[in-house]
């Protein structure tokens, strides 16, 4: 058991590393990833004041482009991050060393998570240094827990998207495309879910980005929203619990018929 | 007693192409018309390998070598039969198979462009969870052996083909697997790495007896060189499977023997005649006139070399021509591997067949 923890944590850091290396190799990136979310921001931020919306809508526009990195993040860095790795060849040592997948996607994770931390933190600095964000938590403590929980709700739904992308390559590209436009509409990220029909704004909340907005917003601005704070922090946990559980079901099940079907090692599909 | 290193029974894989629809609801294809097609990459192979082997695996391009390569490092599953590792099954034990063996291919992508040689070798020991010392002390082994140690600071993504190629070779043997599988590990590697390589390979298998390698290639005085036994295989079989020296006994009937002789004579026309002599073949140049006798016994060359003496030839050189493994080859394949992509490859001359 000991062994196997032990090498579980040693795989996860392994492959966190080439992430955090990148953070610091790569030298344009800072420019690249937060000077252009904030430029998409200040459009909005200039419409909110132009229509003398109250301030805290401005502060939902730069949590929102902050949160959004993590989404992004979740698509791209953990769900398409395995045809990446089949690609490349690299999926097919991982799958052939005794490591598990589950160790490799928590790294990336991880990895994800830090990486995509300072960027969000940059945008966040920026966003309320720039249009002067009123900040007024109601909680730093529910703040940190909202902020922790929808992390890892939305990396358990990244771990399922990637063991989808294990079998369906490309296939899975498109349909993970189609859920990129739709969710910044449904998770709300330029205006508070409440404008939404309240059948909407439930139906909504299935999405971990959605349901961790919207509380965090609750705490921060101390704005009404969808359900009481309490009430989707549970759901969030209830979420981050099935996502990684189902993930783990589903790489088992997906990496079975992968290698019955020889789509492990085949590359460009 | 110790299981076998690597046993397949009747083994078969099968890949399957399904007719693509257009639509979810577009009709399947129906029974006999233009069904789903089928491609057999490995068909009922039978092999049996020992601990401490160097086992070669020789074969033209789909020949299925890599397929069976891929079944025994658990990232495919076989259509029918068995295949075991360390005497357990490929499908039933993969998670305890896969500490025990590691595999390079050659001409592989993998790693991290972002990272350099060392970051990425101790990434690929991490998840086999060698500790970081133990790693590094590998690795600076591993680099000199392949002369990477200068550039092991360097990205990988700055590294030439060759280079990667060095690198992933280190990967191989980090983790000190007990049988590893080396999917064509000189290709695009100069002269002298590729030496260094083999000489490497014989030394770490000395190092550790109950060491097994599994090694395919295209050059056929690699696998001369270093293979204990020998599998050839086309079109999913296995044709032979031999040491070396066996299969060239199988493939050469006849004695024979290359003899160059001064120009002038023709005492040779009569050598024929002489009793023992399989066939004879005479090639003219201007210098000398090259001689091939196929003898049906060896003892035979005396009385040739006196019958030519006799009949005023004067012989410049005489050798014993042995046959290679590309004989063997060519004799079960049909053709060289360098030119497996021709199907219809003339076959040699008569004496060259023997």
């Amino acid at each position: 058991m000991t062994a196997t923890l032990r090498l579980f944590l040693a795989a996860a850091m392994a492959r966190t590393y080439p992430r955090v290396a990148w953070l610091f190799r790569s030298n344009s990136w800072m420019i690249q990833e937060t000077v252009l979310p904030v430029l998409a921001v200040a459009a909005f931020a200039y419409a909110y004041r132009a229509m003398n919306a109250p301030p805290a809508y401005t502060g939902f526009l730069v949590l929102g482009a902050a949160m959004t990195t993590f989404w992004l993040n979740v698509l791209w860095g953990m769900g398409a991050q395995l045809y990446w790795e089949r690609d490349n060849g690299n999926l097919e040592l991982y799958v052939m060393s005794p490591a598990p997948l589950m160790a490799i996607l928590t790294g990336m994770a991880l990895g994800g998570m830090t990486t995509t931390l300072v960027r969000a933190t940059a945008i966040t600095l920026a966003g309320v240094w720039l249009f002067e964000v009123p900040i007024q938590p109601s909680s730093w403590g529910l703040l940190g827990l909202g902020f922790v929980l929808t992390l890892a709700a939305l990396y358990g739904l990244g771990m399922l998207l990637a063991s989808l992308f294990l079998m369906w390559g490309r296939g899975a590209w498109h349909w993970v495309s189609l859920l990129q436009e739709p969710v910044y509409l449904l998770s709300g990220t330029n205006f508070p879910i409440t404008v939404f029909p309240r059948l909407l704004a439930l139906v909504a909340s299935v999405i971990p980005l959605t349901l961790g907005m919207d509380a965090m917003r609750q705490v921060l601005f101390r704005t009404p929203g969808v359900l009481a704070v309490g009430i989707e922090l549970s759901v969030l946990a209830l979420l981050a619990v099935v996502f990684f559980v189902v993930a783990r079901w589903a790489l088992r099940y997906l990496e079975r018929r992968a290698r019955e079907e020889g789509r492990l090692s085949v590359r460009w599909q | 007693m110790h299981p076998p290193a690597i046993r397949t029974h009747r083994l078969t894989r099968t890949y399957r192409q399904p007719r693509s629809r257009r639509w979810p609801w577009s009709p399947p294809a129906p029974p006999g018309g233009a069904a789903d097609r089928e491609f057999v990459a490995l068909n009922d192979v039978s092999l049996e390998v020992q601990p401490g082997e160097l086992f070669g695996l020789l074969g033209p391009n789909g020949a299925g070598k890599t397929t069976l390569i891929k079944i025994l490092t658990t990232l495919l599953a076989p259509t029918s039969g068995t295949a075991e590792v360390d005497g357990l099954d490929v499908v039933q034990h993969a998670a305890a198979i896969r500490p025990r063996i590691n595999m390079v291919s050659g001409g592989e992508s993998s790693g991290y462009g972002i990272l350099n040689v060392r970051e990425n070798l101790w990434l690929f020991a991490r998840i086999y969870g060698v500790p970081t010392p133990v790693a590094y002390e590998r690795m600076e082994r591993m680099l000199a052996v392949v002369g990477l140690t200068d550039q092991a600071t360097s990205r990988i993504s700055y590294l030439s083909t060759g280079q990667r190629q060095k690198m992933n070779f280190c990967r191989g043997f980090i983790t000190d697997p007990k049988i590893l599988f080396l999917d064509e590990p000189t290709l695009g590697l100069d002269v002298t790495s590729a030496r260094a390589i083999r000489a490497f390979l014989r030394q770490w298998m000395k190092e550790k007896p109950e060491r097994t390698l599994l090694l395919t290639t295209h050059y056929m005085a690699e696998a001369e060189e270093l293979c204990d036994r020998v599998a050839i295989i086309d079109h999913g079989r296995v044709l032979a499977c031999d040491t070396p020296a066996n299969l060239k006994r199988q493939v050469q009937k006849y004695p024979l023997y290359e003899l160059q002789l001064a120009p002038g004579t023709n005492g040779w026309q009569s050598l024929s005649q002489l009793p023992g002599v399989h066939q004879t073949a005479a090639t003219t140049t201007p210098t000398t006139v090259e001689l091939k006798v196929a003898l049906t016994q060896e003892s035979v060359i005396a009385a040739v070399v006196q019958a030519l003496v006799a009949t005023g030839c004067h012989i410049l050189t005489l050798k014993k021509v042995e046959p290679t493994l590309e004989d063997v080859f060519i004799e079960l394949v049909g053709h060289s591997l360098q030119d497996d992509a021709s199907a219809n490859t003339p076959a040699r001359p008569a004496l060259g067949e023997q």
